[in-house]
């Protein structure tokens, strides 16, 4: 077993030694000016960086000593209800506790309400190592996205009253989107918010369903403020902190991540305190919460195959079949080579998406507090807003599909005895499978993605990347990649140009060169730099090439014939 | 009423990480090959020692006997939650048994001066003699409570705790001050917290200083550091043997009497062996032959 599981995760040490964050802490620690009032943050850039490393140490070990070997056990007992309360396994109590007195919750709020002011970046590896440990552990730890929307939209008030508490991990945090008639399409959420003006204040009614988490103290709720709207422009968000007047109606029995207690909720005359301005509540408010929640998503899907590649090639090197290990049979070597591609392709792509959201923020606070913000600033913003809003969707499609693959394969490696509830593969199977699914599935990601893709919206990135030196060993992959920047192009105007059902027909044959176009020249960057990576490159950019090549096809050769049959064979 | 504590901590090598190239041929272990970590048991020790701050309030001091590579382990310490520590370390200290370490660490406790409870972990996982922490109770003349798994009750100068054996309990009671030795099945330790790592992360002894500053450059120089470390409360204290005030005659290998005469190697070779037919009465009659062994069942 191992002892820590960010000390010995080689790449994710390396990710975190690649990261750029000079602009970005420049900006969020404002010149490193807290570290006279606040001993944990950081003297300098060097400081800061080092202070990353020993966070992500402290959780690792955390992950892989109190957290790992309960796992299972924690999976076997799950979430609870018991007379209108949701009861949390006794191994995540336990977990729970271990990073509460670890300090380290409220991972990305500012020091001033106790937080840790972490880019995203950082926090999204401390979302892979604890999905690593127990997938579902991760819903309860990782939605400290709802404080960094807290943080974001709420009046100083609010957030004086609820963040320090999130900080000092006595509160958790609940996104209050899905109803049992609006799922995907959140327009149609019909809780009612009412104003009270004898009170002056809110009041929430209606049910909600599906909420993982939904008996944390602290709920964004997304509710109808305007009465009579019916689209999305009549929603608002709020906040509300539970009390009698919410009631857990019942949980769900779920395939896994059963220590993730997802709630049915029903709310009845509950007092709630509105964020940001009326009928934002979706449109930005929870389009926000949810970008972030779908990187940490990602990350989580990322932490899962992380944890099934290393039980895979754990039971390959140990089973010996034919007077050998299976390892060494190219059939499974091959298919361990493959997830070891796909995972550090993965991770690669998590942290450059992080990287353009943590500039975004930066930005968007630049913006914000300049009393005239100069147009060089703007164009920034705008910039960074085109690539987060591009690679968030793609990161989570691409992280959680990736995910089922390396669990699917993982299992295959093992045999047999991978489908038996002895061996962690089955948990890990089970577990990863809402990952594509919750937070917007697969298919909903490449919508938020197709419009900017089909704007052109990632030339800007792969021009840059193109006109870049990878050195001259690198040169015949470069050259081939360029040439796909080329096919990617070309696929973009022929879509563009069909007719919009055509279009959505093939969405997911651009998203998926899109996405590997991308992670292709991630890779050849990293190969320039590291042998493991140049090793990598040799393998994962030529499949990934072969894959670019046959979506281009399906694209060139586009047309209504499908969706004639679809019509013709699914109709009855 | 809150209460003074102070906990006995060892560095021990990290047996967890025994492989084959650890262990020379006359059998003594090469301790640089293997890590060194914070004795397991004596973090039970400690972690019952912040429960009783966190409960009753107070402070936690730990004090450590060893060469300077021994305040990683004190960092360690802070970062898991302790007010200040102290290392003892001194050339005279070296090759102590039980007796001359009890001794050392008996004189650094006696300068440290007003106390109420002094924790220790049950045995350390090198030596495995259990015998510090009784001989520091009976040099400091204090009463000690060995095996302690949990305070019962801790008021008006009076502890009860209940004490864990094989076969059982036994809950007992005496006035403070007082020595605890703490077995494993006390508590969980708690993990180091992040925010405590990084604030403590350059607390150093005087040696480690030129190594520091060659991280942290922007301090200038040694003496710029030292005295930042002394405003920022980041100087761990290092006590030799002239600040003990100590009978030297007692101290290290010349106050040892226990020596090491023989270590044999212990090979541990199977004598017969059995075949078991690979069938279901095979297997049966080997269950059987287990059950009446003692070793199943």
């Amino acid at each position: 077993m191992s002892e820590n599981f960010f000390l010995d995760n080689s790449d994710l040490q390396f990710r975190l030694d690649q990261l750029d964050l000079h602009e970005i802490l420049e900006m969020k620690e404002q010149g490193y000016r807290f570290h006279a009032e606040i001993p944990a943050a950081p003297r300098n850039y060097a400081d800061a960086r080092d202070n990353y490393r020993l966070i992500l140490e402290v959780l690792g070990e955390i992950c892989a000593r109190v957290i790992a070997p309960r796992a299972s056990e924690a999976d076997e007992e799950g979430a609870t209800f018991h007379d209108g309360e949701v009861l949390y396994a006794a191994a995540t109590q336990e977990a729970m506790e271990a990073i509460q007195q670890a300090e380290l919750m409220g991972a990305m709020l500012p020091w001033q309400y106790g937080g840790l002011n972490l880019p995203e970046t950082v926090y999204q590896m401390m979302v892979e190592l604890v999905s690593r440990a127990e997938a579902g552990l991760m819903t309860i730890f990782g939605l400290q996205e709802v404080a960094a929307t807290v943080n974001e939209y709420a009046d100083e008030e609010t957030k004086a009253r609820v963040l320090p508490k999130f900080a000092r991990g006595e509160v958790g945090g609940a996104m209050v989107l899905t109803e049992p008639d609006a799922g995907s399409d959140l327009g149609a959420v019909q809780t009612r918010a009412t104003y009270d003006e004898t009170n002056d204040s809110w009041r929430l009614n209606g049910v909600k369903r599906f909420i993982t988490n939904g008996n944390a103290e602290v709920q964004l709720v997304l509710a109808r403020s305007e009465e009579g709207s019916a689209d999305a422009r009549g929603l608002s968000l709020f906040l509300v902190e539970r009390d009698a007047s919410v009631r857990i109606r019942r949980i769900e029995n779920k395939l896994g991540i059963h220590t993730s207690p997802t709630c049915e909720i029903q709310y009845k005359d509950t007092p709630a305190t509105l964020i940001g301005k009326r009928r934002f509540g979706l449109l930005r408010y929870a389009m926000a919460l949810m970008n972030g929640a779908r990187l940490a998503v990602g990350a989580q899907g990322l932490g899962i195959a992380e944890a099934a590649y290393r039980e895979a090639a754990h039971y390959a090197g140990e089973r010996a079949q034919f007077g050998r290990s299976i390892r060494d049979l190219p059939a499974v070597g091959r298919m361990l080579l493959e997830m070891r591609g796909e995972i550090e392709a993965a991770r690669a792509l998590i942290c450059e998406t992080g990287r353009w959201v943590d500039l975004l923020k930066c930005y968007e606070q630049a913006v914000a507090e300049a009393e005239s913000p100069d147009l060089e600033l703007r164009q920034k913003q705008k910039q960074a807003a085109n690539m987060a809003d591009i690679l968030t969707p793609l990161t989570k499609y691409y992280a959680t599909e990736m995910g089922n693959r390396v669990c699917y394969q993982a299992m295959q490696v093992h045999g047999g005895v991978g489908y038996m509830r002895e061996f962690n593969i089955e948990r890990h199977c089970r577990d990863v499978r809402i990952t594509n699914i919750y937070e917007g599935t697969s298919q909903l990601q490449i919508v938020a993605a197709l419009g900017k893709l089909l704007g052109q919206g990632l030339d800007p990135l792969l021009d840059e990347w193109t006109a870049r030196d990878y050195g001259p060993e690198q040169a015949a992959l470069k050259e081939q990649l360029v040439a796909a920047n080329i096919l990617f192009k070309g696929s973009v105007a022929i879509l563009k140009e069909k007719a919009r059902p055509v279009i959505d027909y093939h969405a997911s044959d651009l998203a998926d060169m899109a996405v590997h176009l991308v992670n292709s020249w991630l890779l050849l960057r990293d190969a320039a730099l590291r042998e493991s990576k140049r090793d990598l490159a040799q393998v994962y950019i030529p499949t990934s090439l072969t894959r670019i090549h046959a979506a281009a096809r399906a694209i060139g050769n586009a047309s209504d014939i499908p969706l004639q049959v679809q019509a013709r064979l699914l109709a009855n | 009423m809150p209460y003074r504590s102070i906990v006995l901590v060892k560095q021990v090598p990290d047996t967890r990480s025994i492989r084959g190239e650890v262990m020379t041929a006359d059998g003594t272990m090469n301790r640089a090959a293997l890590p060194a970590i914070l004795n397991p048991e004596d973090l039970n020790a400690l972690e019952m020692a912040l429960q009783v701050r966190d409960q009753y309030g107070g402070t936690v001091t730990i004090i450590t006997m060893g060469p300077p590579q021994a305040a990683t382990v004190l960092r360690e310490a802070l970062a898991r939650g302790a007010d200040k520590v102290i290392l003892l370390s001194d050339r005279k200290f070296a090759g102590a048994d039980t007796q001359a370490t009890s001794y050392t660490l008996k004189c650094a406790i006696a300068r440290v001066g007003e106390f109420d409870l002094v924790f220790c972990g049950r045995q350390a996982i090198d030596g495995d003699t259990a015998q510090v922490g009784p001989q520091v109770a009976q040099k400091l003349g204090l009463p000690q409570i060995t095996y302690a798994e949990s305070i019962v009750s801790l008021e008006a100068g009076e502890i009860i705790v209940q004490r864990a054996f094989d076969l059982g309990t036994e809950v007992v009671k005496c006035k403070l001050p007082c020595l605890l030795t703490v077995v494993d099945s006390a508590n969980r330790p708690r993990p180091a917290s992040a925010r405590r790592r990084i604030r403590n992360k350059l607390a150093a002894i005087p040696s480690e200083i030129p190594a520091l500053l060659a991280q942290w450059p922007e301090f200038g120089d040694p003496a710029a550091l030292q005295s930042y470390l002394q405003k920022n409360g980041l100087a761990i204290p290092v006590w030799t043997a002239a600040d003990l005030a100590a009978d030297e005659a007692l101290l290290g290998l010349g106050g040892s009497p226990t020596q090491v005469h023989k270590v044999s190697y212990v090979v541990l070779e199977a004598a017969e062996s059995k075949e078991i037919p690979a069938t279901p009465e095979g297997i049966q009659a080997l269950i059987d032959e287990l059950v009446q062994e003692y070793i199943l069942g």
